[in-house]
């Protein structure tokens, strides 16, 4: 199956001559979840806005489904739904006309049916004759996806669709994503929070000043960072480690004065406890224990180094 | 072409205009009865009539489109602007539409309310003066294709400007007086021949006197050059909205 998004060497300098995006390249598959991660102003926003026509590329050419983004922006720009990050909507539409009007933009006859479905899955369909600036600023963003989904796109992009929601709601959201997708809809949404990208993304790019730093599998991604280093202090300086100890992957630093030991956190057991049970077995004293887990930083490197 | 999107587009500005129909149409008519007491009567009372017509009613034509210019301004800079300053014109900026499903959308509906706002003020007038139209054509021509050139100069108003103040600056600074001096309320042949030379250089002079010649068959400038006038509005008008389409300019970054 072809990508249903293609982005080949992405840019965009602003008139200000920010360089927000910096040669972006991927694939995005049909039907994945892919989480776009990176801190404030690393060019997310400036992405989707691209993909979607907000903004126009300053380098590089992407398509949607096949279609060319500038050539063939129709057919491009109709199989797509965007939840924008900041919250605008019109104060005095009711929630089932503003969504009416989403529609009927793109180009689709009305069918309140299909509406009153979206509605549903969203939990909104009570609220359907409410004037938005009657609703709250969560219902608001679910009025949102509702507009985004209202012309039945096969691809919708949600730009930090979890920013100031509550749990409870956040956990609605991330069902209404997975039912999505379970429809076979391709989503892409940012966000800040690794845990949010962890739970609900196939795979995550990291983005940061404008580039794709790496784009990986959630799994290995999160295999990374799950690694955390224990340091063990030792009360006295060991010559060489004692064969008791060996097999749990210790290594002795030069002046034999720590140890340290590569475990994964999300493995079963950590092995910390039997490995401090071996220490006490072989009568090593231990002065202080320090954990250090791999940054951000650290796990691109690595990831970038392991040609992932 | 995506039809079901303009007809989206205009439907919607439409019912902005019949959900507050006090105000949109409430307050023309209040003004032009206003009008009607402060020159129909009081100046009136003294012009008695101007090469033949009743003052009261020579001014309804000017009246009207007084009227449809700021209207048409006022209600196609809103429609755009508003949308850009809470941020919701992201929608139709995304959306599969070209410039001409959106500037018909918008600026049809715009001019569409002008128009309909004019033919109240027409009847309003009625209770005041006889008024019958020479050529009802040419004046429902004159009419709509004012109303929807200059609906399009508010559209351009409205994506041009970045704040309130300027949306209401220009049509009060530029487009009243210039219908105030464009003869409006008296004959460019009233004034000492210097002013009139000054008054043909303003080009709503040439609207108001095609409009008054579709009522009363007599005109300040030939109709020709009305019509040219018309018509040179409304190219400017479609030839900039196209340019800021094709740019992206001050929509798309
Ligand atoms: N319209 C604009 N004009 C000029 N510069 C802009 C514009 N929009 C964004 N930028 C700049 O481009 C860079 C990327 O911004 P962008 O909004 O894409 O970041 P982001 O990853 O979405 O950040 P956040 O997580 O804060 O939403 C920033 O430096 C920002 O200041
Ligand atoms: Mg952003």
């Amino acid at each position: 199956m072809p990508p249903i998004i293609e982005v080949s060497d992405l840019s965009k300098t602003y008139a200000s001559g920010t360089a927000a995006l910096s040669g972006v390249t991927l694939d995005i598959r049909e039907g994945e979840i892919l989480a776009l991660l990176g801190p404030n102003g690393a060019g997310k926003t400036t992405f989707i806005s691209i993909l979607c026509g907000l903004v126009k590329p300053t380098g590089g050419a992407a398509r949607v489904g096949g279609h060319d983004i500038v050539r063939d922006y129709r057919a491009a720009r109709a199989l797509i739904g965007l939840v924008p990050q900041e919250i605008a909507v019109e104060p005095f539409e009711t929630v089932m006309n503003t969504l009416r009007f989403s529609r009927g933009l793109f180009g689709r006859k009305p069918d309140d049916a299909h509406l009153e479905k979206v509605l549903n899955s969203l939990t909104l369909w009570d609220k359907r004759d409410a004037r938005l600036n009657e609703l709250s600023g969560g219902m608001k963003r679910r009025v949102l996806i509702g507009k985004a989904l209202s012309h039945g796109p096969r691809v919708l992009f949600l730009d930090e669709p979890t920013a100031g929601v509550d749990v409870n709601l956040r956990r609605e959201m991330w069902a209404v994503v997975r039912d999505l997708r379970a429809e076979g809809v391709t989503i892409i949404l940012t966000t800040h929070y690794l845990e949010e990208a962890e739970e609900m993304a196939d795979r995550i790019g990291i983005i940061d000043k404008g580039r794709l730093l790496l784009l990986q599998d959630t799994a290995k991604l999160m295999h990374e960072f799950g690694r955390k280093r224990l340091i063990v202090e030792l009360a006295a300086p060991l010559a060489a480690l004692p064969a008791a100890l060996a097999g749990h992957g210790l290594t002795l630093s030069a002046d034999g004065t720590h140890v340290r030991y590569d475990y994964d956190t999300r493995a079963d057991r950590s092995g910390i406890a039997r490995l401090l049970a071996g220490f006490a077995e072989a009568g090593i004293g231990v002065r202080d224990l320090e954990t250090e887990q791999s940054s951000l930083e650290e796990v691109f490197l690595r990831l970038v180094e392991e040609g992932a | 072409m995506n039809w079901q999107a303009l007809r989206t587009i205009f439907q919607h500005e439409m019912a902005r205009f019949w959900r507050t129909p006090w105000e949109s149409l409430a307050s023309p008519v209040v003004s032009t009865v206003l009008y009607f007491v402060v020159f129909g009567a009081a100046i009136g009372g003294r012009i008695q009539s101007v090469e033949g017509i009743s003052y009261g009613a020579f001014i309804v034509p000017g009246l009207i489109m007084l009227t449809v210019l700021q209207q048409s301004i006022a209600n196609a800079s809103f429609g755009i602007f508003v949308p850009k300053f809470a941020g919701t014109i992201y929608e139709i900026l995304a959306a599969p539409v070209s410039f001409i499903e959106v500037v018909l959308g918008y600026v049809g509906a715009a001019a569409l309310k002008s128009v309909i706002i004019a033919v109240v003020i027409y009847l309003t007038a009625l209770f005041f003066v006889d008024l019958p139209v020479a050529h009802p054509v040419w004046a429902l021509a004159f009419l709509i294709l004012t109303a929807f050139s200059f609906s399009l100069f508010g559209f351009l108003l409205g994506i041009w400007a970045k704040d309130w103040q300027q949306v209401q600056f220009i049509p009060l600074m530029v487009v009243t007086p210039l219908v105030f001096l464009g003869g409006a309320f008296y004959s460019a042949s009233m004034l000492p021949p210097f002013w009139e030379g000054v008054a043909r250089l303003n080009p709503v002079l040439y609207l108001v006197s095609g409009f008054r010649w579709s009522f009363f068959g007599q005109a300040d400038v030939p109709v020709a050059a009305s019509l040219l006038a018309v018509a040179a509005f409304l190219g400017l008008g479609v030839g900039a909205v196209w340019f800021i389409f094709r740019t992206g300019w001050r929509l798309r970054a």
